[in-house]
């Protein structure tokens, strides 16, 4: 089936099966690879992408639910280069390994979209769904933290 | 690339190293453009699938793949009769897997057969249709199984029908220790197996290229291992393989071991004429596994009034699941490193490991050690409890005294310890909290240490360990090539620094390339906390080469001598009169005119400082790290959940490098050290994983995760790279006893067995309410017929011999 949805900015139109996911649009058809799978069942969040602004588990979304609709991935966040918020991440240490780190951009960035002024137990409810094995939260909290804050 | 804004005003004072730096990775990983493995698309890829196991234990009698063949769009399926009959394992002793398995399955997910499709959704129907036809044999899933006796076995090698392997050794005479003894306690302890998690499944891409050569990326933590495994199983010279380690999204032990899915991209992609990859699902990592052993233990341990240790009786069997792996180091280390926190005058050790019909297990953060150390850390609270001692005191007083022998003949060089019990006790406030909380509150203390790398090789040779080439360009580009690979733990941002940091330039001025067997000299990997010590040694080693090459011709042209100049702030300038100089570019130009091209070598192979007895090989590294940390839990008496509230960790990891890394190590640490202490666990069901997916298989979210106090003491080590040791393994050990022993404090119920689920505080709790003893844990350590001891004579309070310097 035809949809026409909006990534990054940049209006498509493509032919999807009934039953792909957005990752695998994404990934596969393509080639966006800054959605990582991590466990194809909408529980580690390393596939998080914004749909019309609010965080999914692209794993769970089926392809043609996301016609007519924006969607971003962490490649849309930069403008005139880095999104504030990965400056944050990059100078706070909340990367390790990196592969949980497109997907919890996100879901602060919506949340801050949301309540701009979170503090540190709003940023850590918004984030539980955002698993990372590497960091024990604490940077990415940081980071998140010092962005809301203004610093 | 101009000077940089504000040099250093004493060129003593190091530049880079010891500042908060952001990783030289981190940008490409905050846009999403590092690629790991699965990111990786060739021209003409296929997909490949395997089939596995569905029995624990049986034997193949026949496998059919002709209805797979059929199925259009597959372009290859593969049996183990495809390849070579040769096994393989990480370690030369335990050459026991085959690539796809020909006779046997041992485990639920061992590989039988595979197949290459145009796409991931045909190999996998593809799989559907192999048919195997199984004679199955009866699975042994515990330990008590493994050692009965008459049952069928497993291996066929060993100590035992299913015991992989038994160890025995003293060191002084534990017995005469026990009679000085005023207290001797005996506890048993059980500690359940867990899995890595790493956020990335493992994935591999094979491309073989038209003069025969084999190119493999993979998600692994041990590029030189896969290498030679391949060449190997193969039976290709290793000048024909080519094995690029991708970025790794998480490895903490679990990319270590040789795969099966790497060997299979490798000879479908010959089959077929096409690059293939190979991407598992969670199910697949969770039965791939190599993660924690599940090991029950059990400790006697003799002291004085005062707590001092005498003598340490010390006792593991380790479930090994089907496979060595890397299992014989995991059973000596279960033992290797109990004499290096406190001083154990007297030390006995027995180990065996078992094979069960369950995913090998291997290494996991803290490869062999957290089991022990929950284990005697527990212990050693009943004990200052049973003396009526601070058992933050007790333990401060018998720290082990640097630059000295423990009994087993390892060489501590420096250590922190004291400090950071110190910090600890300080920060957390200790001394008002612990037997003073309220009800339901509780505060526990643990100390532990660590190895910053294995003294030894996996296979036995006398090459270094590690190599650096650094190269400098024309226009003063600095490149730094170093087989280590970067698995989130920041060892590309280390190589960076240290080669920054000797030839006076920035992390950013300098490109690593890594990882890549035909391109850079070999590392033999990212596990034993090993790589930074290792790695920046080597780094050190060959920059400070090719400094003095620059210096040298910057000395000639400003016609002075070369000791009287520095390297800093891009530049390279008189020390007594900074204004005369020129560029970092200009002296390296002066110095490819009069050396030729700039580019030297380092190397690094640790001192060899173990004991001479069988057995020595595990234990000894360059320095060791030590952690002490401090936990408050809050515990309802009704749920019996236990909720982390705060933890105070002070860390000395020598020199740290870079504080924002080392940081994250020990939070990191901390992180997964409490999941294990209060959920993970890798559990099995009639064969079958109980769990196998991240919604079942519960591990910390950030409302499980207290917020984390991190204290850095720095020691200067002599042994590392500007007096650096280890960050990424100690911290996790003193998590896990603990909690156990904060929830003792809170709620008077010793769990004495991990993970500290509610289910058993409930069961203590009721215990207690009717007054029989309130302790959940293992009850009864089988009957093994661990052998004779090797006696060693204790090396105890020995000074460390130092002149046993690198080679």
């Amino acid at each position: 089936m035809r949809i026409n949805l909006t990534i990054n900015g940049r209006q498509r139109e493509l032919e999807v099966s009934p039953h792909q996911t957005l990752l695998q649009l994404l990934r596969d058809t393509l080639g966006i690879h800054d959605a990582k799978e991590g466990c194809g069942e909408g529980v580690c969040g390393a596939c998080t992408v914004l749909l019309d602004g609010r965080p999914v588990s692209s794993c769970l979304v089926l392809a043609p639910t996301a016609h007519g609709r924006q969607i971003l991935t962490v490649r849309g966040l930069e403008e005139d280069g880095l999104h504030p918020l990965q400056e944050a991440f990059v100078r706070h240490g909340a990367v390790q390994c990196g592969f949980c780190t497109p997907g919890i951009l996100l879901t602060a960035c919506a949340l801050l979209e949301r309540d701009p002024g979170a503090d540190r137990e709003a940023i850590r409810r918004a984030l539980g769904g955002n698993l990372c094995r590497c960091t024990g939260y604490a940077k990415i909290l940081d980071a998140v933290e010092a962005y809301a804050r203004g610093l | 690339m101009g000077p940089v804004e504000t040099p250093p005003r004493r060129a003593e004072e190091l530049a880079v190293i010891g500042k908060r730096l952001p990783k030289v990775d981190a940008w490409g990983k905050v846009i999403g453009e590092t690629k790991y493995a699965d990111d990786l698309i060739l021209p003409r890829m296929a997909h490949a699938r395997l089939l596995r196991a569905r029995h624990p234990h049986a034997r193949i009698k026949a496998i059919d793949t002709s209805r797979a063949r059929a199925l259009p769009g597959v372009l290859a399926v593969i049996t183990g009769a495809d390849f070579p009959p040769v096994k393989f394992g990480i370690l030369p002793v335990s050459q026991d897997e085959e690539a796809l398995s020909t006779e046997k399955v041992r485990y639920v997910g061992d590989a039988v057969a595979a197949v290459a499709a145009v796409d991931e959704e045909t190999a996998e129907r593809a799989t559907e249709l192999i048919e195997v036809e199984y004679e199955p044999l009866p699975p042994i899933m515990s330990i008590e199984e493994a050692l009965a006796e008459g049952t069928v076995r497993i291996q066929e090698y060993g100590d035992g029908p299913n015991i992989h392997k038994l160890v025995s050794l003293e060191f002084g005479d534990v017995e005469e220790g026990f009679r000085e003894a005023d207290l001797i306690r005996e506890d048993l302890f059980y500690f359940e197996g867990s899995n890595h998690l790493p956020m990335e499944q493992h994935a591999a891409v094979a491309r073989w290229d038209p003069d025969g050569k084999l190119t493999l990326w993979s998600s692994t933590q041990t590029p030189h291992y896969v290498h030679r495994t391949l060449a190997k199983v193969l039976e290709l010279p290793m000048s024909h393989v080519r094995v690029i380690a991708t970025p790794v999204g998480g490895g903490f032990g679990g990319k270590s071991d040789p795969f099966s899915h790497e060997l299979v991209v490798a000879r479908l992609a010959q089959l077929t004429g096409r690059p293939v990859k190979c991407t598992l699902t969670r199910e697949e990592v969770f039965y791939a596994h190599r993660g924690r052993h599940p090991v029950l233990m059990w400790v006697k341990t003799g002291v004085t009034r005062d707590g001092t240790i005498q003598a340490m009786h010390f006792r593991s069997i380790l479930d090994g699941g089907a496979y060595g792996s890397y299992g014989v180091a995991s059973t000596f280390y279960t033992g290797a490193l109990q004499t290096v926190t406190y001083k154990v005058p007297r030390y006995k050790f027995e180990g065996c490991r078992v094979f069960t019909n369950k995913p090998p297990c291997g290494p996991k953060r803290g490869h062999g050690t957290p089991q022990p150390r929950y284990a005697i850390e527990v212990h050693l609270d009943k004990i200052a409890e049973a003396l009526g001692l601070d058992p933050a005191e007790m333990r401060r007083r018998q720290v082990v005294e640097p630059f000295s022998k423990t009994a087993n003949h390892l060489t501590i060089t420096t250590c922190g310890l004291e400090e950071c019990i110190d910090r600890v006790v300080e920060a957390s406030g200790w001394r008002e909290k612990h037997r003073r909380l309220p009800p339901g509150r509780g505060v526990g203390f643990a100390a532990s240490s660590y190895i910053t790398g294995a003294g030894l090789a996996i296979y036995w040779n006398e090459m270094p360990h590690t190599g650096v080439i650094v190269k400098i360009d024309r226009g003063g580009g600095v490149a730094a090539f170093c087989g280590s690979i970067d698995i989130g733990q920041g060892s590309d941002s280390v190589l960076a620094s240290v080669v920054a940091e000797v030839l006076g330039i920035l992390p950013e001025d300098i490109r690593v390339v890594t990882a890549d067997t035909d391109l850079t000299p070999v590392d033999l990997g990212s596990y034993s906390s090993r790589v930074t010590l290792m790695m920046g040694n080597a780094a050190k080693e060959a920059a400070e080469k090719l400094r003095g090459l620059l210096l040298d011709a910057a000395a000639k042209k400003l016609e002075v001598s070369p000791a009287g100049l520095v390297a800093r702030g891009r530049r390279v300038y008189l020390r007594d009169d900074p204004e005369r100089g020129m560029s970092f570019a200009e002296a390296a130009q002066l110095a490819e005119a009069a050396y030729g091209t700039l580019a030297a070598a380092g190397s690094y192979r640790p001192p060899r400082r173990g004991g001479k007895f069988k057995g020595a090989g595990v234990g000894p590294t360059p320095a060791y790290s030590y952690t002490a940390c401090v936990a408050e839990v809050a515990v309802d008496p009704e749920t019996g959940e236990v909720r982390p509230l705060e933890i105070w960790i002070a860390h000395d990891g020598g020199r740290a490098l870079n504080p924002l890394l080392v940081e994250g190590q020990v939070e990191g640490s901390v992180y997964m050290g409490l999941g294990e202490a209060l959920m993970e666990e890798q559990i099995f069901r009639k064969g079958l994983h109980k769990i196998p997916s991240m919604l079942e298989y519960k591990s910390p979210t950030t409302l499980e995760t207290p917020e984390i106090r991190t204290i850095l003491v720095e020691t200067n080590d002599p042994e590392g790279p500007f007096g650096a040791k280890e960050a990424g393994q100690v911290p996790l050990l003193p998590l896990i006893p603990a909690i156990a022993n904060a929830v003792y404090d809170a709620v008077g119920v010793r769990v004495d067995e991990i993970p500290i689920t509610p289910e058993k505080v409930l069961k203590g709790l009721d215990q207690k309410g009717k007054g029989q003893e309130p302790r959940v844990g293992p009850e009864r350590f089988p009957r093994v017929s661990f052998p004779e001891p090797i006696r060693v004579e204790s090396a105890f309070g020995q000074p460390a011999d130092l002149s046993l310097k690198r080679e």
